[in-house]
């Protein structure tokens, strides 16, 4: 094969001085305003932003799938070959899909048909776009899909998306959008939904079938750790306009931008800082936590009994914050929710100030409830959206017996601490952004004066540089209020930086736990050491701590 | 140290009530419903007679007839009867408009009761998990049996009132709001922000009145005009039956019931009822209709 390099040809993808309107009434005018960036052939480039940056909408723009009405584009063209797709009729931009520009979406789930067959979804586009007889079809389905690397496709081909993973659905899609050998292929955070072992073997795999096809990708992600994996050039936007690009080692390395320099460096590294053992009384211990689900009811005598955690074992001293790390399914948030006592443990008991709480009835536990506080992941659903912000926080501590006068005093203090101005008692959650809420429900868990802190993928839902913010306030809490913390994340980068000791989940068992520093640089179990190997750009972490 | 931030206000969320009141399902059907409801607060004063006078001399008219009457001085005055008169010479005009009074209160009446009923059972099979199977079941077998079986059934228990008729027609629509408010407390429980309300130890009555009940309110406005119209009919039949409220009482039913034997010659019996019964039912349907799309998207397919 002849090497071809990058940005010496014709590019695939020409995107000119592109602007997209929003409707009226929107935050700002432009969704996106005078994007210009180039896709050369066997090159893929990481459109990277934030939340609302416009990264979507560039992508929807380019494959010509904008809402009508709501998103217009008023200026500029995007060149697919020569061909501007802003232009195209809706017939040719049918034509032009699957042929010239294939794109696969962030949710595997909903993106391919329930009902029909995966060979089926694949063939569908050699059926709108080719005259292959059903067998030829069929080959090269079947071609296609080796070529995606999914296991014995000839059994496969006739398979249901939901007898597949998550993983493997992705791949369908990959080979849906690849069959017809596009010069251009639209991934919009195609791994963000997966768990980072999988993660990696889809990266693996869309580098190397575009390196083989000589397809111009672009990449549309929020996260650092994979654009340094695949991305040959960057692309960064910040609302709905383009800050700066250049080749990954540029932007990543030696951002000229400040904004891209904030970025870079709020991204957590995977190097963990040397921590002193938090050595004090211990706020919490977990013996022989088990939860169970099914098992006999009265209609079915032999139900599947999911053991969503066995036998947990932990402590967590004053002062000290416990990771649980692990993919989707691991039995990490069910762990917290034993421990905060939402769901009553099948078995084992947990230990707070020599009390076991682990099966008080409800009745009892009210009064050992301030101890253990809960922060949840989905900042927009943590807080009743018909009681202002005040309300929800005097809630607690009103309770258990504080006047209403002392509890807003306290909770106007405690606004001051977590870095919002006291009058946001007096506003409703939906005037706040994610991060804000996030730390309006810290602040709530504080308004109680706990023993224990459960963050249970606290800063997930948030971009990284807010996230970084949260981080760093809940490390000042702990620190002040000599809080034991126990934070529940898939995260390894954001556990890295903020534990002190890691427990690593697989399967409802926890397969290692220790001190942060020696999980991370000498990870004993199997399972732990793949994890790392997944993480996502591991070494952009390492060079940048290095550089720090 | 954090640095403090302004809240900065997102979006002013537009109120409620002024989405609703551009809806023309809304419009439509909310006045004609308003309409029949001030005619029927003020029926004495829309030029009727009272609607259980007997006229033996002008049974059977058509309508527009014109009897002559001696009042109380003994002098001759002619009485129209607009809309005709049935078989015992009363003035279907003045019944028909008294009888919206019957169809409205039972209708209102039934909706209030079943929604508080079916509220309250409807939070405690929701939340108390071991009582949601007994409860459930129970309410799936009343709803087994067909609505206006089960009322005729009940009704035939006590003796024919508009009270027992009430009740009659209640009993069948609590399960409907059961399952409506029990799906709702089903789904919101789930949130964090009640999980949180778990964990600062808010007790549970305080957790459903404030976190739970307000989040019930737009489906249980919606589906309780549903019930009242629904109500408004069952309440017809029944009369029509002959088993409701007892025949003398204007009701759209009765007068309906009264008028079937002569159906033939003298349609208007009938006719002029049954246009107020559909008129109503339409538009307290339609007004259901319009808050369901406006108040509550997300439970439009629900029903």
């Amino acid at each position: 094969m002849q090497e071809v390099p990058t940005g010496m040809t014709e590019p695939v993808l020409a995107v000119r001085n592109l602007t997209v309107r929003l409707p009226r009434g929107a935050d700002r005018e432009n969704a996106i305003e005078g994007i210009s960036f180039d896709i050369g052939p066997r090159e893929i480039v990481c459109i990277v932003g934030e939340s609302g940056s416009g990264k979507s909408v560039t992508a929807q723009a380019v494959i010509g799938l904008l809402p009508k009405r709501d998103l217009v584009v008023t200026n500029g063209e995007t060149l697919l070959q020569g061909e501007d797709t802003t232009k195209a009729t809706i017939h040719r931009l049918r034509e032009l899909r699957g042929t010239r520009m294939g794109m696969i979406f962030q949710e595997p789930m909903t993106a391919l048909n329930p009902v029909q067959r995966v060979g089926q979804q694949i063939a569908e586009v050699l059926e709108i776009h080719t005259d292959l007889s059903a067998a030829e079809q069929r080959q090269r389905v079947l071609e296609i899909m080796t070529a995606v690397q999914l296991p014995d496709p000839h059994q496969m081909i006739d398979a249901y998306p939901h007898q597949l993973s998550g993983g493997q659905r992705q791949r369908i899609m990959i080979a849906t959008a690849l069959i017809l050998d596009p010069a251009l292929l639209i991934a919009d955070e195609p791994t963000t939904a997966l768990d980072v072992t999988t993660q990696a073997q889809i990266l693996r795999l869309i580098k190397e079938m575009q390196t083989r096809r000589n397809t111009g990708v672009m990449f549309i992600t929020h996260d650092f750790g994979v654009v340094s994996e695949i991305a040959d050039r960057v692309v960064v936007m910040q609302h709905g306009r383009v800050v700066e690009q250049g080749t990954r080692d540029e932007v990543l390395t030696r951002p000229r931008e400040a904004y891209t320099k904030m970025l870079v460096a709020a991204v957590p590294s995977l190097v963990p800082p040397n921590r002193v053992a938090v050595v004090g009384e211990v706020a919490l211990e977990a013996k022989g936590l088990s939860k169970t689900y099914g098992g006999r009811t009265f209609f079915n005598r032999n139900a599947r009994v999911v053991k969503a955690a066995q036998n947990v074992n932990f402590k967590i001293r004053r002062g000290e914050t416990l990771g649980i790390v692990g993919e989707s399914g691991s039995g990490k948030t069910t762990v917290a929710r034993c421990v905060a006592r939402l769901i009553e443990p099948s078995d084992g008991s947990i230990l707070i100030d020599g009390l076991d709480v682990a099966h008080l009835p409800e009745r009892d536990l009210r009064r050992h409830r301030r101890n253990i506080q809960i922060v949840f992941q989905d900042p927009y659903r943590s807080l009743n959206p018909r009681r202002t912000v005040g309300q929800s926080i005097v809630e607690g501590p009103m309770n258990f017996g504080m006047s209403r006068d002392d509890a807003l005093a306290k909770a106007r203090e405690l606004m001051g601490l977590v870095g919002l101005a006291p009058d946001a008692l007096d506003r409703y959650p939906h005037q706040f952004s994610g991060g804000q809420r996030q730390r309006i429900c810290i602040a709530r868990a504080l308004a109680m004066s706990p023993t224990l802190l459960i963050a249970d993928e606290a800063v997930s839902a948030l971009d990284v540089s807010v996230q970084a913010q949260v981080l760093e306030l809940l490390d000042d809490i702990r620190k002040k209020f000599q809080l034991a913390v126990l934070f529940i994340t898939h995260d390894l980068r954001v556990a890295a930086q903020i534990c002190d000791r890691i427990a690593v989940m697989k399967n409802g068992v926890v397969v290692e736990e220790g001190s942060t520093v020696d999980v991370f640089r000498h990870p004993q179990h199997d399972y732990t050491k793949a994890l790392f190997d997944a993480a996502p750009g591991r070494m952009f972490g390492v060079k940048q701590s290095i550089v720090a | 140290m954090v640095s403090i931030d302004a809240a900065t206000p997102v979006r002013r969320r537009r109120s409620v009530w002024s989405t609703v009141l551009r809806n023309p399902s809304v419009i439509f059907g909310g006045s004609i419903a308003l309409v029949m409801l001030v005619v029927a607060i003020l029926a004495p004063f829309l030029g009727t007679r009272d609607p259980a006078e007997i006229n033996p001399s002008a049974r059977n008219q058509k309508p527009g007839y014109v009897a002559m009457v001696r009042d109380d001085e003994g002098k001759r005055v002619p009485v129209a009867y607009r809309l005709g008169s049935d078989s015992l010479g009363r003035d279907i005009y003045s019944r028909v408009i008294y009888g919206a009074r019957v169809s409205l209160i039972v209708g209102v009446t039934v909706a209030v009761i079943s929604v508080f009923i079916g509220l309250i059972i409807g939070m405690i099979a929701g939340y108390v998990r071991w009582l949601d199977g007994i409860i459930m079941r129970f309410m799936d077998g009343l709803m087994a049996i067909p609505e206006i079986l089960l009322a005729i059934a009940l009704v035939s228990l006590s003796r024919a009132g508009l009270p027992a008729v009430i009740i009659a027609i209640v009993i069948p629509q609590v399960p409907r709001v059961v399952r409506l408010v029990r799906s709702v407390v089903l789904s919101i429980r789930e949130e964090p922000y009640v999980e949180s309300a778990i964990t600062v130890g808010t007790p549970i009555p305080t957790l459903l009145f404030r976190h739970v009940l307000p989040n019930t309110t737009a489906p249980l406005i919606v589906q309780g005009t549903f019930i009242c119209a629904s109500a408004i009919l069952v309440e017809a039949i029944l009369s029509f039956l002959g088993i409701g409220i007892p025949p003398e009482v204007p009701t759209w039913g009765n007068i309906m019931a009264e008028g079937r034997t002569y159906f033939r010659i003298l349609p208007h019996n009938i006719l002029y009822p049954g246009i107020a019964l559909a008129l109503a039912v339409l538009a307290i349907n339609m007004l259901g209709d319009g808050l369901r799309d406006t108040l509550d998207p997300r439970f439009a397919k629900r029903f």
